[in-house]
């Protein structure tokens, strides 16, 4: 018996380019996330090939979920094409050799930056986001350590008074992206800064959700059938954007949420926010199932 | 002969002055009884400690040596040693103290400042306000002002703003020190008049008076106090 | 002095802290303090900077500890031990039934929100979660301070002293506390305000018959807000009685000195 029959050969670097205990570190800490949702769990945040605030802590969940037989979608805002969304996903091809896809229908895992695709995900899917700021009361308490025995104390009545400060100096929310919102009753989180409309479709949802913020080193999760509710007052209903009479200029798509396109003459065009979508509707094929019909949430 | 409502035994004060290291006596060894009902006048010259004894019996001052039980309706308690929160509840309840002093509050009205005893009393704030304004008007408190602040009236109706509050409620004991000072004829004879219904209520009264003669009908008994002997106590 | 039988008021102390001890290093800041307070009324507690009288107020707060001693309150379903709840507890504890009233109005109001959104803050750690509530509420608690309501959306940073005091009284009453702590409530203001900061004290006292402990260095101050008064000195409890009798008939050489000199 040589060293050689032992060892693996040596390799420039380990699947999925993490190494092995970079990843064992990433699964306890989500796993950890799970058994707590909502609940910010701290993690090492290793050096990946991509500058800090561009989607390194999601990059990261997804090189420690990949496997030779995942299919990848990687989409950015709503855009599959982006420059950031491209490189990635081919980063992710390179180095674990997993498949890579447009199709939210297709796709085992999903890592998106500010948005939730308009397909409905299912059970063996898994959807990354990634996240700017991961902590929702940094607004109202600077202090982090104290932010922290806030969460253990489930202490958001500054949370809830930001809300308050909103109508009471605007007649309305404002929060746009990013909503606070309740987790399994007991934390509140920020869903990274995907708009209001995007929000139900974490509720009760059958896929799982990691939310990895690589430059702030948390990420937390949002397990299958886990309610999330958006603090909202009893007599001050939960609004989503008004994107249900809208049109896609391009595809023609309808009650989906759009991107707004200012014209030279003071108006906009709308377009479809999740590009393959419209791809597909400009083809003719038939979308999956969808969260909204309409302009309506349908869980 | 009833049950006093109250009994001073060997009461003593003395006034510990310790930037002069040296004590100044009051009284001693005072000993009286008071039946309800019953009208003592405080007499002695000036500086004798007749107001001493007033406050020592309303607890603002802290005798020294001596018992001064009072028959609460819980039981005889010794004034000299109750809890503070007792005396305060006392106070609430049935031992008044009239002097000719108001302590006007801001930005209460007269007829309120007159009418809050029977409505701590429990009273409702209808019936309160009202009787209020009728111990107002039998004062000679001119009706206009009833809704002032006594805080910007004139000595003598500020006295008789709190001679109405003093004496609305009916005590048990009512400790009088000078109330009849500086009153006009109208006022006195018209707290003459209520000391009286007080008295034939069955309130035990003690008090000083500058003039005497304005209360003689009341007067039960005569307690002389002597300038740093023991105090004789004349039938 | 010993006190005899019987006893004639029935209540048991809202407030009972028995033999509280605390040392910083080797300065001692209160040494076997006591203290009852009964429903309805108000303790008056005076004594001069370093006397520890702010140090007790924070303890019935639950903001500090004392390395000995006992606190508790008579309400349903408190624990009968505070001292030995963990922090959790006695920020839940705090929340629902202490409000405090601090000199610094920084250390009480979050300067930058609203005014009412301060009140309304106190509303919503309670679980309230109705707006037009939270805003009526709000407004009555403000109203009841004596603020102008026309202000009541100003945030305190733009308010004078006077008003950021109402503003932390407002905060302080909205869940109609058990005990009400006032830390020198009107020492950083103007004579004039001070009196119309007390006037409102009073007022909220007479028609509420609010429970309150009013630390102040200021005799005039407890002399027209208290029942009953501590006279604190390097960490003790040099006389305690009556507010009339302790200011009238001092004891003690200390309060005697005190009195004749602030008086």
């Amino acid at each position: 018996m040589s060293l050689d029959t032992l060892t693996r050969p040596w390799k420039a670097f380990s699947y999925g380019f993490l190494d092995a205990s970079a990843k064992r570190e990433m699964r306890r800490k989500i796993l950890k996330a799970i058994a707590v949702p909502g609940c910010q769990m701290p993690y090492a945040s290793r050096e990946v090939p991509i500058a800090r605030g561009w989607g390194t802590g999601g990059l990261q969940a997804t090189l420690t979920l990949v496997n030779p037989g995942s299919v990848v979608k990687v989409i950015d805002q709503g855009a599959d094409d982006s420059v950031n969304a491209a490189s990635i996903r081919r980063f992710i091809a390179r180095v674990s050799g997993a498949a890579t896809t447009l199709d939210t229908v297709q796709a085992t895992i999903i890592q998106s930056r500010h948005r939730v695709p308009e397909e409905k995900l299912r059970a063996d899917q898994v959807l990354v986001l990634q996240v700017p700021n991961p902590e929702p009361l940094r607004p109202v308490e600077p202090n982090m350590s104290v932010a922290r025995q806030m969460h253990a104390d489930a202490d958001y009545g500054r949370m809830w008074l930001q809300l308050y400060e909103q109508i009471v100096r605007s007649g309305r929310v404002m929060q746009g992206a990013s909503y606070p919102s309740l987790v399994n009753g007991r934390h509140v989180m920020t869903p990274s800064p995907i708009p209001r409309w995007d929000v139900p479709k974490l509720n009760m949802a059958k896929h799982l959700t990691i939310l990895s913020a690589g430059r702030e080193k948390r990420l937390f999760a949002v397990p299958p059938f886990t309610r999330v509710e958006p603090l909202v007052f009893d007599d001050v209903p939960y609004r989503v954007e008004d994107h249900a009479g809208l049109t896609c200029h391009r595809s023609g798509a309808r009650g989906v949420f759009m991107n707004e396109i200012p014209q030279e003459d003071g108006t906009s065009l709308h377009e479809v926010s999740d590009s393959q979508l419209g791809v597909k509707l400009l083809n003719g094929e038939a979308p999956g199932e969808m969260w909204y019909r309409d302009g309506v949430f349908r869980p | 002969m009833t049950q006093p409502i109250l009994r001073v035994e060997n009461l003593a004060k003395s006034f510990r002055m310790h930037h002069l290291d040296r004590s100044l006596h009051a009284f001693e060894g005072l000993s009286f009884t008071l039946a309800p009902g019953e009208f003592v006048l405080l007499s002695g010259a000036n500086g004798v400690g007749k107001s001493t004894l007033l406050r020592t019996l309303y607890r603002s001052y802290l005798p020294v040596a001596g018992r001064i039980l009072y028959d609460a309706p819980e039981g005889e308690i010794d004034l000299a040693r109750a809890a503070d929160v007792d005396i305060a509840l006392l106070r609430a309840r049935e031992i008044g103290f009239v002097t000719q002093f108001l302590t006007a509050r801001p930005r209460v009205a007269a007829e309120d400042l007159v009418a809050e005893p029977l409505r701590r009393a429990g009273q409702d704030a209808d019936s309160a306000l009202a009787e209020a304004r009728r111990w107002l008007a039998e004062f000679g408190v001119k009706p206009e002002l009833w809704r002032a602040y006594p805080t910007t009236f004139s000595g003598g109706e500020q006295q008789k703003v709190n001679l109405a509050r003093a004496l609305i409620l009916p005590q048990r004991l009512l400790l009088l020190d000078e109330p009849t000072a500086s009153l006009d004829a109208g006022a006195r004879s018209a707290l003459v008049r209520r000391l009286e219904a007080l008295k034939q209520q069955g309130v035990a009264m003690i008090g000083v008076f500058h003039h005497p003669g304005d209360v003689a009908a009341l007067i039960d008994r005569d307690i002389r106090l002597d300038p740093k002997e023991m105090a004789h106590v004349a039938e | 002095m010993e006190r005899a039988a019987p006893r004639l008021v029935r209540a048991q102390p809202l407030l009972r802290m028995a033999d509280v001890s605390k040392r910083y290093g080797d300065v001692v800041a209160l040494e076997h303090v006591s203290a009852e307070v009964y429903p309805g009324e108000v303790l008056g507690i005076v004594g001069e900077s370093g006397s520890g009288k702010s140090t007790l107020l924070r303890m019935m707060n639950l903001e500090e500890l004392p390395d000995e001693g006992r606190y508790s309150l008579d309400l349903p379903g408190v624990p009968e031990h505070l001292f030995a709840m963990d922090g959790y507890a006695r920020r839940m504890l705090r929340a629902r039934h202490i409000g405090i009233v601090y000199q610094n109005p920084h250390l009480g109001l979050l300067m930058k929100n609203s005014s009412s959104g301060n009140v309304a803050e106190r509303l919503l750690v309670a679980g309230e979660r109705r707006f037009s509530v939270l805003r009526e509420k709000a407004k009555q608690s403000l109203e009841a301070s004596e603020f102008p309501l026309e202000r009541m959306d100003a945030p305190p940073i733009e308010l004078s002293g006077g008003m950021q005091q109402r503003v932390q009284l407002a905060k302080a009453i909205a869940l109609e506390p058990a005990v009400l702590l006032l830390d020198e409530p009107t020492t950083g203001l103007d004579v004039s305000v001070q009196a119309l900061v007390l006037d409102t004290l009073k007022r909220l006292q007479r028609e509420r018959r609010i429970t309150m402990v009013i630390v102040s260095h200021d005799l005039g101050v407890i002399r027209t807000m208290a029942d009953r008064v501590m006279v604190m000195r390097r960490g003790r409890v040099v006389e305690a009685g009556l507010v009339d009798q302790v200011f009238q008939d001092p004891q003690a050489a200390y309060t005697q000195a005190l009195v004749h000199a602030k008086l």
